[in-house]
């Protein structure tokens, strides 16, 4: 038992240094199973991302198997288990934006940021482009959320003023 | 400031409401999702400015602190005409401007402060009869309306519980700590008739009375606030229009079923909410309205927020519990009923949030007067969300009871750009749609279930003769699908097989005999799964099948898309009556497909065609159709 025990805290000594951030959330937080979503969500935030070994890590300092960890991690939409770029393009595809055209305004930003096939992110990680079921904001519809701010009656011209504003401001010359 | 009993309760409020009678003017800007994505805030930035330029603003706090009088701006909760803003709103008189910009706040101000009456230019204007209105309460989308739940929303400031307890708030959860038991307020409630306006429409008050019944110690009150239908808004509304009223819900229910702690499960996607009800918590616990011994009773109620991840599935209540305690949000099976055995194995009540913001106005006014509005079955009034092909979009509250036509015409304004209607989608991805036929029928829980819709979580989408309805079958397939959680084969396995047979027909590749397949499928994923979810999968392709069941035939048999919307479906001809043979067309068709002889009517060859449209543009005469 004893031995196990240092296994595990030698295990646990070079990971506290480098994960000094989300101990503090944890710490926060406490260790109890309830608290493992708002963890994950505090953590993504800090990296923008969750790294699978600071899912480990999460899981073995709350004592969680890892399977729990990342069984959550993965069924929630919220979570993202690749590195998001620094703007996250979030496509409303709820009802009302769907009727009333969101999936030009997709296409529109994936070929602005110059996103090919089934990819999110652009290999600079610059931009993330996804879709969500709703969010909330029907009568601007279609919507467009670019991290927190949301645009409304978009078209795809309207976005590309928006996207070129951004390219600008990045330094892009285009 | 602690109010620690009924009577200090009172006497603020009367004090309070005395304190903002003493307002001259108040300017309210709508900080409500939509108008703030429309810059509310600059709006709201630029009318203080120019009010206190004039010297003529008063903060609430000089107003209520030292008596001070004069014109307050004051940030409120969504009024629901989102399409409209930013909105602003003048009192007295309930003035309302629309689509304000920061540049008008020279005129608004000079107008309201020099008596000239309403700015005409921001005024709304009908679409059609072009008539003017200056009141909100007089725009016909809003006449048609009986504001309840709602009343506050656009009206108050959601961060200042002191207007709420001005405006009579808190005054049912005295009532019924002073003067009712329990037991009775589990009655009232289910004397009043309520019933969940999550959805499926369970009595609120059989589900309070079988969580105050069950044993234990620990008991807990939940409010769904994962309002995660696509297309619907009601519940972020209510929560950043008017939190106080969810949270004074929540402890009338603590106090009902004998629960000390209460959890708010809000959708990650509604950040505005969560700040507001923080807010609101806050404030409460301050002024002792949430804690320990409230109004001096001795009753206890603490309420957390809980955000949620971004799962559909977890606007089913047992799945919900699930991700409050930190797992994946899969439902449980019933029974035990949360009521039983909820949230950590304990007893607990489970509503959803315009449930909880209708319970302060059963308590004030009783059961009797809560049931003189909407029908004998379904009581009481309703939000939905107003959306799609409709001239004005937004948030609706009416009486259950109304017809669909009173929605769409009286409220909605008809049809944008004069097209035909065709249907309304209820209930989300969960309902089913409503058509001509059903446009004189009352509307209420029951009714809805017998043509095969159900109320949802109040989503109303009109589509119009544009519409797909295949397609739009296909769209919610794909939500659903995608929102599977996994647990059920016959939801995992049985929506992807439906979605696939939905997708071969929207991509021209359907086959005739997919529609038994489709309908039997559609049962058997209805009776084979657990939840919500999966039970009310099938709702919009069955839908489709029963009303529009020749646009289904016409995709797959025909291979042709009568709404002009499936791609691969898409045709084109020439009608010989209008084309005066110039042969333009056929020389920026870049297959070569149409022929022809000049001056003589052109063809396209079906074959050849690439569908790329061209040539529609091209033509002089608009003697090229799509479909």
């Amino acid at each position: 038992m004893a031995e196990a025990k240092k296994v595990r805290e030698d295990a646990l000594a070079v990971p506290r240094r480098r994960f000094e951030k989300v101990n503090e959330i944890i710490a926060r937080h406490g260790k109890s199973a309830s608290a493992l979503i708002p963890i994950l969500q505090e953590v993504q935030e800090e990296y923008r991302y969750l790294p699978e070994e600071i899912l480990t890590y999460v899981a073995m300092v709350m004592d969680l198997p890892p399977s729990t960890v990342y069984g959550v991690a993965t069924f929630y939409v919220q979570f993202s288990l690749e590195p998001k770029g620094k703007y996250v393009i979030k496509i409303c595809d709820g009802t009302a934006c769907h009727v009333r055209g969101s999936d030009p305004v997709k296409e529109a930003i994936r070929k602005r940021v110059g996103l090919k096939n089934e990819k999110h992110t652009t290999d600079d990680l610059r931009f993330t482009v996804e879709t969500v079921s709703c969010l909330g904001a029907c009568g601007l519809a279609p919507v467009v959320m670019i991290n927190d701010q949301i645009y409304g009656q978009m078209t795809p011209d309207a976005i590309n003023v928006i996207l070129d504003k951004i390219l600008e401001e990045e330094g892009d010359v285009k | 400031m602690k109010i620690d009993s009924r009577e200090t309760l009172n006497t603020m409020g009367k004090t309070w409401k005395e304190g903002f009678a003493k307002e001259t003017a108040r300017i309210l800007v709508c900080a409500g999702t939509g108008c703030v994505a429309n810059g509310s805030l600059q709006v709201y930035e630029a009318l203080k400015a120019e009010v206190q330029r004039r010297n003529a603003y008063v903060s609430v706090e000089m107003l209520l602190e030292e008596g001070q009088s004069g014109t307050t701006i004051v940030k409120s909760g969504c009024h629901g005409f989102c399409e409209m803003g930013p909105l602003v709103r003048l009192e007295p008189g309930g003035i309302l401007y629309i689509k304000v910009s920061k540049d008008d706040a020279t005129d608004i101000v000079t107008a309201l402060l020099e008596g000239k009456g309403p700015v005409e230019r921001l005024l709304y204007k009908h679409p059609v009869t072009g008539e003017i209105y200056a009141e909100e309460s007089n725009i016909p989308f809003y006449k048609h309306q009986t504001r309840t739940v709602l009343q506050h929303c656009g009206v108050i400031d959601p961060e200042d519980i002191r207007e709420y307890i001005a405006e009579g708030g808190y005054q049912a959860l005295a009532k019924v700590l002073h003067e009712m038991s329990p037991a009775d307020v589990c009655q009232e409630v289910i004397d009043s008739g309520l019933r969940g306006r999550g959805g499926g429409g369970f009595p609120t008050g059989r589900k309070w009375e079988a969580t105050r019944i069950s044993e234990g110690e620990k008991k807990y009150v939940v409010c769904n606030g994962d309002e995660g239908d696509p297309g619907a808004f009601m519940d972020r509304s209510v929560m950043e229009g008017d939190p106080h009223k969810v949270l004074e819900g929540m402890a009338i229910a603590g106090y009902a079923v004998g629960a000390d702690e209460g959890y708010i499960y809000v959708r990650a996607e509604y950040p505005l909410a969560v700040q507001r009800l923080e807010t609101a918590i806050k404030q409460a616990l301050e002024m002792g309205l949430l804690g320990e011994n409230i109004l001096g009773t001795g009753f206890n109620f603490r309420i957390k927020i809980k955000e949620g991840a971004g799962a559909f599935v977890c606007g089913e209540e047992t799945a919900l519990l699930a991700s409050i305690e930190g797992e994946r949000g899969m439902p449980r099976p019933k029974p035990p009923f949360p009521a039983q055995s909820g949230l950590w194995g304990k007893p607990t009540l489970i509503n959803n949030v315009e449930t909880f913001a209708n319970v302060p106005k059963v308590i004030n006014d009783g059961a009797k007067v809560f049931r003189k509005s909407g029908t004998a079955k379904s009581p009481g009034t309703k939000t939905f969300a107003l959306t799609g092909q409709v001239a004005n979009t937004g948030l609706i509250e009416v009486p259950m009871g109304i017809t669909l036509r009173d929605i769409v015409y009286e409220i909605g304004g008809g049809l944008r750009n004069g097209k035909r209607f065709k249907a309304v989608q209820i209930g989300g991805p969960s309902g089913g749609c409503l058509t001509e036929q059903h446009m004189d029928m009352e509307l209420d829980f029951d009714s809805l279930l017998s043509v095969g819709a159900m109320i949802g979580s109040g989503g109303l989408v009109v589509t119009n003769e544009d519409t797909c309805m295949v397609e739009f079958a296909r769209y919610f397939m794909n939500f659903t699908q995608n929102e599977s959680c996994g647990k059920c084969v016959p939801c995992r396995e049985g929506t992807k097989r439906m979605l696939e047979m939905l997708q071969r027909a929207v991509d021209g590749e359907g086959r005739p005999e997919d529609v038994e397949i489709l309908e039997d499928l559609a049962e058997a994923v209805k009776d084979g799964s657990l939840c919500g979810l999966g039970k009310t999968a099938p709702n919009p392709v069955l839908s489709m099948l029963k009303y529009f069941k020749d646009e289904y035939v016409a995709h797959v048999v025909d291979k042709r898309c009568p709404a002009g919307v499936c791609k691969a479906l898409l045709g084109y001809s020439i009608d010989p009556e209008s084309c005066k043979g110039c042969s333009k067309c056929s020389r920026v068709c870049p297959v070569g497909a149409i022929t022809g002889e000049i001056k003589k009517p052109y063809r396209i060859d079906s074959e050849k065609c690439i569908k790329c449209g061209a040539c529609v543009s091209s033509c002089p005469f608009k003697a090229i159709k799509e479909g």
